[in-house]
């Protein structure tokens, strides 16, 4: 083979090995895509059912529930509400009162399983997407309460 | 005064830092020679400065200064003493401060093991250095400054937090930061090679041992971060695919590709351009590493700073060097793309495929990593990618990845046959895949994955053994690269058994325990004796005493705490691990659960092979080390290449001479003759040395050589 042959031979199986990486890794991807809902998208029905995602918030005082297998407990934006089922243990900084991002699968009922309760590890730090959340609600909450005024 | 002071002797080591960047370079690009000579003395000075200012912190650390804002915040009066010097990087302005030093440290050993490099290259490599320098001391002054006051005093700081205050948190930024800022060192070079136009084999003998060491540090940082998160974060898991983890995996990938690629630049010549884009690309993953993880754009554990103006200037700083070293490689690279000729199946095609997976590999976790950041960016949502995506895309790449590294050792350069590799190897590969298939039914659970991945792990093990034992039956001195590349891969090989391993025969079990109560997994028996109160120097603990049972027989008592950290309303879970070579037990404490029964909640873990990561990770590390000593290099730097190339000229009048050196060096010196004779002597000498045998031979520069030829 001559040198250009050769070349070219190590370019096309380059790029054909490249191109069949790159679908490969796209795919995986597109399907390992976790989103992110507030408690307020869960109750308009923005999620979806039976994928995985993520709510955030702050879980509501007095309302952590800890049964002999299963844990409740509720987490809020200050305007919606959602329920979390989890089984397992809770990472050391989850507090009633305080920020938490929960990973799972929101059931045709309309209840929520954790799959995974997500640990922070500094007692002032708030979970990004949980603030997201508060914030979020707290914007429409103060939109709402200025429309009486206004007319 | 000592917080003054420190800011003050941080100002002095930025203007040193500059002339540091500036003057040896215009004085290499004019020739002026006294300005190039500044080069080694200013990073000398520099190194002094920076670590003046770096101790000033410390001190205050250690007096218990909280007059300094940044000692207040990370420190306290309890804090024990090896803390407070770990606390010096345990925020976010102290952790730039180590970078600098790091940075200083790397560039005096440069300057000092460079003596024999030629001035203008030395020149060149120290002022690229100086430039980072300047980048980053400017960051610390304008957007991080540790030395801030703060007025009133606390009386008391606000202590280190928790998580970090631990043996392994002590030495693992240290060690991850001496990686990261290692690859500046590489990246100077290729940015020197660049501008000189010379990508020849001499600036990759010279860019390597300082490369492999970087890359030991890397792959030490990242095991020992491996380490603690598996004690230290209570439930076990070793490797979360985690951003920051992320950071720190994509330049150890793409430097693991950088050093393979190296050796065929400086073998064969090849891949020069891709080498210096390599180089480029581990110093700029390094650097969007320190941008992730000190810009607080990441959802994750260790993003502690939370101030945007950082995380634009690292990304600004990040833009510059990438942009000008790409738009300096598109100018110059046309002019040095001189590869040598390769077949289709050859040693150099194996590195190449290497490169190319790695470079996938790596390019899959940017995109995982970047792409829920640029989508929050946008406003576009707020999206997370979970671990199952890494683990998808991650173990196919790795799967061809191993099995060609054997194949890959074992082929000649130039012209490998496909018939005598696989006679070489054919027993090999039969022992690995049937104890693949066999040694999980030991362990009581076939699976494809484990048969799979114990298949390669024994395939890359026994190969660089059979090869190590070829080795030695040979003659001849075995050089420090020899035994360093063969170490280096049998630490992966080991890292994958117990990858596997642990993967497929872990066994966690979450549970609820009262005084008496028993978990069994077998053969291991675990019983809850009691719960009790410890006091710490800085903290209280719940302690459980958990006494184990293997078949019976009582073998320890693990005590498991749960801590409160008197400056902090937050509780830490201290796990009790009991190893030995085969398997670890894991036992960590949780909540006390409401009621009557008194129960805990406790996470009891079977984790088998664990041990193998660490004491793979290990072997891997004193295989980079053993090849960067190699004596090769030490060798050979005394060599400059003006020197070789004006000694290859004169070897026509002083023939002699040359002669008489080259038996000294190793005896088989290429350079004065034709690059066909200089083939056709590597192919006979192929006949009687094994075929990598060759290249680790202390040869002169074959580069400088058929230059001088032609």
């Amino acid at each position: 083979m001559t040198p250009r042959k050769k070349r070219f031979w190590f370019i096309t199986v380059g790029i054909v090995v490249l191109c069949i990486a790159a679908a490969f890794v796209l795919n995986a991807f597109q399907s390992n895509l976790v989103f992110f809902f507030t408690p307020s998208q869960v109750a308009k029905g923005e999620a979806p059912r039976n994928r995985l995602f993520r709510i955030g918030g702050m879980v509501k005082d007095g309302s952590l529930k800890k049964g002999s297998d299963e844990i409740e407990f509720v987490v809020t934006d200050f305007t919606n509400e959602v329920s979390v089922h989890y089984t397992g243990l809770l990472p050391d900084l989850f507090k009633e009162g305080k920020g938490v991002v929960a990973q799972g699968r929101l059931s045709d009922q309309g209840l929520f399983t954790a799959t995974e309760v997500l640990a922070k590890h500094d007692e002032n730090y708030m979970p990004p997407e949980a603030k997201s959340a508060m914030d979020k609600a707290a914007l429409e909450r103060a939109a709402k309460s200025l429309k009486p005024n206004s007319n | 005064m000592i917080a003054e002071l420190g800011q003050y002797i941080l100002i002095l080591a930025l203007l040193v830092a500059l002339v540091q960047c500036v003057l040896p370079l215009v004085g290499s690009l004019t020739k002026q020679h006294a300005w190039q000579y500044l080069a080694r003395p200013t990073a000398w000075l520099q190194f002094a400065l920076v670590a003046g200012a770096y101790g000033c912190l410390l001190t205050g650390f250690l007096r218990d200064d909280f007059s300094i804002a940044y000692v207040a915040e990370h420190s306290n009066h309890l804090l024990p003493t090896p803390y407070k010097v770990a606390a010096v990087w345990g925020g976010h302005e102290g952790s730039l401060m180590l970078w600098i030093l790091m940075l200083s440290v790397w560039t005096s050993l440069v300057a000092y093991f460079s003596k024999s490099l030629p001035i203008g290259i030395i020149s060149r490599v120290l002022s690229v250095l100086g430039f980072i320098s300047v980048g980053f001391i400017l960051f610390i002054l304008f957007t991080s400054n540790p030395f801030l006051r703060e007025l009133p005093i606390p009386a008391e700081g606000r202590d280190l937090n928790p998580l970090l205050q631990d043996p392994g948190l002590v030495i693992h930024p240290p060690m991850l930061y001496m990686g990261y800022v290692g690859m500046s060192v590489a990246f100077a070079f290729a940015i020197a090679a660049l501008i000189t136009g010379r990508l020849d084999s001499a600036w990759s003998r010279w860019s390597r041992p300082w490369t492999v060491i970087a890359w030991s540090f890397l792959t030490l940082g990242i095991g020992l971060g491996s380490w603690w998160a598996y004690y230290e974060l209570g439930w076990g898991g070793w490797w979360f695919w985690d951003p920051v983890e992320n950071a720190s995996l994509m330049p150890w990938l793409v430097s693991t590709a950088l050093i393979h690629s190296l050796m065929v630049t400086e073998k064969r010549g090849g891949f020069k351009a891709w080498t210096v884009l390599l180089a480029i690309a581990a110093f700029s993953l390094s650097l969007l590493g320190t941008f992730l993880v000190r810009s607080g754009v990441l959802t994750s554990v260790h993003a502690f700073a939370a101030d945007p103006t950082r995380g634009i200037f690292v990304l600004c700083f990040l833009a510059i060097v990438v942009g000008s070293s790409l738009t300096l490689f598109a100018w110059r690279a046309p002019k040095v793309t001189l590869g040598g000729t390769m077949g289709l199946l050859s040693r150099e095609t194996f590195m190449l495929i290497n490169s190319v997976l790695l470079s996938v590999a790596t390019a899959a976790v940017l995109l995982g990593t970047l792409y829920p950041l640029v989508i929050d960016a946008l406003n576009l949502g707020k999206l997370s990618v979970g671990p199952p995506y890494f683990n998808l895309v991650f173990a196919p790449l790795m799967v061809p990845i191993l099995f060609l590294l054997i194949p890959g050792t074992v082929a000649k350069w130039r012209n490998a046959n496909l018939q005598d590799m696989f006679m070489h190897l054919r027993w090999t590969a039969l022992v690995s895949v049937v104890l693949g298939a066999s040694l999980p039914f030991l362990m009581g659970e076939w699976s494809f994955g484990v048969f799979l991945g114990w298949t390669l792990g024994l395939w890359v093990g026994l190969g660089t053994l059979q090869h190590m034992v070829e080795r030695v039956l040979k003659p001849g001195r075995i050089g420090g690269s020899f035994w360093g590349q063969h170490f280096a891969h049998l630490g992966l090989a080991i890292v994958v058994l117990g990858v596997t391993g642990v993967k497929s025969f872990e066994v966690e079990r979450d549970v609820k325990m009262a005084i008496g109560d028993e978990v069994t997994i077998q053969p291991y028996v675990f019983r809850l004796n009691a719960m009790g109160e410890v006091k710490g120097p800085n903290y209280t603990a719940s302690q459980a005493q958990i006494e184990v049972f293997n078949s019976g027989e009582s073998t320890e008592i693990l005590k498991p705490e749960k801590r409160h950290y008197l400056s902090s309303a937050m509780p830490m879970t201290e796990a009790a691990i009991s190893s030995n070579l085969w398997r670890d037990l894991y036992v960590s404490l949780g909540d006390p659960l409401p009621g009557d029964a008194h129960q805990w909640s406790m996470r009891i873990y079977y984790k088998p092979f664990v041990p193998w990561l660490w004491v793979g990770v290990l072997v891997m590390v004193l295989g980079g080390l053993l090849a960067s000593l190699d004596r090769r290099y030490r060798r050979a730097s005394a060599q400059s290449p003006l020197q070789t190339a004006g000694q290859a000229l004169s070897m026509g009048a002083d023939g002699e001479e040359g002669v008489m050196h080259e038996r000294e060096i190793g005896g088989d010196s290429l350079e004065s003759l034709s690059p066909e004779a200089v083939n056709s002597q590597e192919q006979s000498l192929e006949a009687d040395t094994t075929a990598h045998e060759l290249p680790q031979s202390p040869s002169l520069h074959t580069d400088s050589g058929v230059q001088s030829a032609t």
